[in-house]
């Protein structure tokens, strides 16, 4: 593992050290402890509900841990005042689940959003880095089309654009492959890969699509129940004696995940049978 | 029995209890638009573009209540005046009645319905996409870029609408009184010139409008931004824009008046 314990070295550019956190009542992170170095690609699985969402909402500061640190390139994001906070979201990029694209601006403007946001740059020179970025996904020529003209994979991409906007040395990536056909997949999938090697980024990918993951991810977390189940590079992933891999791996119904949620009552009492017993 | 009666007062406590809490948060995030103001105010281009699609775009539809409120005020005036023989006073009694009240009051109703909803549905539907998240992600603040243009555009808008609404009330009196009754254009036009006091009249017509105007578009982005990010949620919040506005325009408008007049 990445981190064992807390021996963390400085090649860590984010650190979750003993982090607990929960909506409410409602547990979602238990004591959870990772580290992901700097420049690698790293997927956090896990199902539904597993806190893995979280975990970007966490780093991105949008939330603050109930116990714990999360340190980001050393810091904890927790102590960071307003104008840090958004210090740190200037050098992170963060691809969201749907690309959360502007509806009301072009695929243009949504690329520039960020530059003219943050930079003091001419119209025309603001012009050629959208083109510049818009070409590394593919999608050069789209520039005047709104966001409700493009199909699910194109605005993922024009997101990924903008999301890269202002060369973040950080990437966050939420399920970015949720709704795509298996080409559009393929390509961000490709792009996330090319992208992290190119600029030298580090990368967290939160995901459930385990296959197409693998092939291009450096390291994985598998999260279940708010805590690291297992952990390793694809190849030990792939090789894994953990029931709970085998089962997330592989589709299954039953195994340590159960299917079915734990009902109070049993099914011959809710339908109304006599002699139900408790299943 | 104990239950039967306790629940109801529980239920008037939380309720109670609830909108004291919903009246804070509506301050502090007030407070939070006016503090984070500048940049609305600095890059006015943002305020403009709000401007077009809250204020420009009701245009169409205030302009034409407005002249058919002023022919019914011109209809009704001159029925009920005449059987007192004053029917000279007729452009007093039309331009007294809309700039007092009529003009910023149904206005104001009809900008809640028109452009306050479509604020809220705008923002609600931005958060439901997470388009606000991603904003404050991108390290710019939602408030600043998407809440604050759209507040100052409510606020520039509802007095330049009540206006508008005034003028077209006014001609729409002018046109049933003078043109269709045959009543005396000078008269007409000399009644509401020595009735009418600009600061008594016109100026507290626009103080009105102008705290409608606050109120409408306080209510409509902060029931956006306060929307459950669902389908059900945001419609749930374009209704309680319009009810809410509706309900606030006329109780500040009770107030204002009893202030002014």
């Amino acid at each position: 593992m990445f981190l064992s314990g807390k021996s963390v070295s400085s090649d860590h550019f984010i650190e979750f050290r003993n982090v607990s956190f929960a909506y409410g009542e409602r547990p979602i992170l238990n004591n959870i402890s990772l580290a992901i170095p700097r420049g690698k690609l790293v997927a956090i699985m896990g199902g539904s509900g597993s806190g893995k969402t979280t975990m970007l909402r966490l780093i991105s500061g949008q939330i603050r841990p109930s116990a714990g640190q999360v340190l980001v390139d050393g810091r904890n994001v927790a102590d960071m005042n307003h104008a840090e906070l958004f210090e740190h979201r200037r050098r992170m990029g963060m691809l969201f689940q749907f690309g959360a694209l502007f509806t009301d601006l072009s695929v243009e403007d949504n690329v520039a959003f960020p530059i003219r946001e943050h930079t003091r740059l001419a119209e025309s020179m603001i012009h050629d880095l959208v083109i510049m970025k818009l070409a590394a996904v593919g999608l050069r020529g789209t520039q005047q089309l709104m966001p409700a003209e493009l199909s699910g994979g194109m605005a993922r991409r024009v997101a990924l654009a903008r999301a890269i906007a202002l060369d973040p040395q950080l990437m966050l990536y939420d399920e970015p492959f949720t709704g795509l056909d298996p080409i559009s997949l393929g390509v961000i999938a490709h792009l996330i890969k090319k992208l992290n090697d190119a600029l030298g980024t580090t990368s967290i990918m939160v995901t459930h699509d385990v296959h197409k993951s693998l092939d291009i991810v450096d390291y994985v977390y598998f999260v279940s129940n708010g805590a690291v189940v297992a952990a390793g590079t694809p190849a030990e992933i792939r090789a894994s004696p953990s029931p709970w891999v085998h089962q997330f791996m592989w589709g299954e119904a039953d195994g340590p995940v159960h299917f079915a949620y734990p009902a109070s009552t049993s099914l011959q009492q809710d339908l109304g049978l006599k002699g139900g017993q408790h299943d | 029995m104990t239950e039967l009666l306790l629940s109801p007062l529980r239920r008037l406590g939380h309720t109670t209890i609830n909108a004291i809490w919903r009246l804070g948060f509506i301050t502090r995030f007030l407070l939070a638009i006016l503090r984070y103001s500048g940049q609305s105010l600095l890059r006015f281009n943002l305020t403009i573009r709000e401007i077009y699609f809250a204020g420009v775009m009701s245009v169409i539809i205030v302009v034409v209540s407005g002249l058919f409120v002023g022919m019914v005020l011109g209809l009704q005036g001159y029925n009920t005046l005449s059987r007192f023989g004053s029917a000279d006073a007729l452009g007093a009694l039309v331009a007294l009645s809309l700039l007092r009240e009529l003009g910023p009051v149904l206005a104001a109703l009809l900008f809640s319905s028109r452009a306050g909803s479509a604020m809220t549905a705008e923002i609600g539907l931005m958060k439901a996409t997470e388009q606000l998240d991603a904003m404050s992600v991108m390290a710019v603040n939602p408030i600043a870029r998407v809440v604050a243009p759209r507040f100052w555009a409510g606020v520039i808008s509802m007095p330049i609408l009540a206006a508008m609404f005034n003028v077209m009330g006014i001609f729409g009196g002018y046109l049933i009184g003078v043109v269709m009754i045959g009543l005396d254009s000078g008269t007409f036009w000399s009644q509401m010139q020595n009735n009418v006091d600009l600061h008594y009249d016109v100026v507290n017509g626009l103080i009105k409008s102008l705290c409608f105007g606050i109120a409408v578009t306080l209510i409509a982005v902060f029931e956006g931004y306060d929307a459950t990010p669902t389908a059900a949620g945001v419609s749930a919040a374009t209704t309680r824009t319009v009810v809410t506005s509706a309900l606030v325009i006329l109780a500040v408008d009770f107030v204002l008046t009893a202030f002014m007049f």
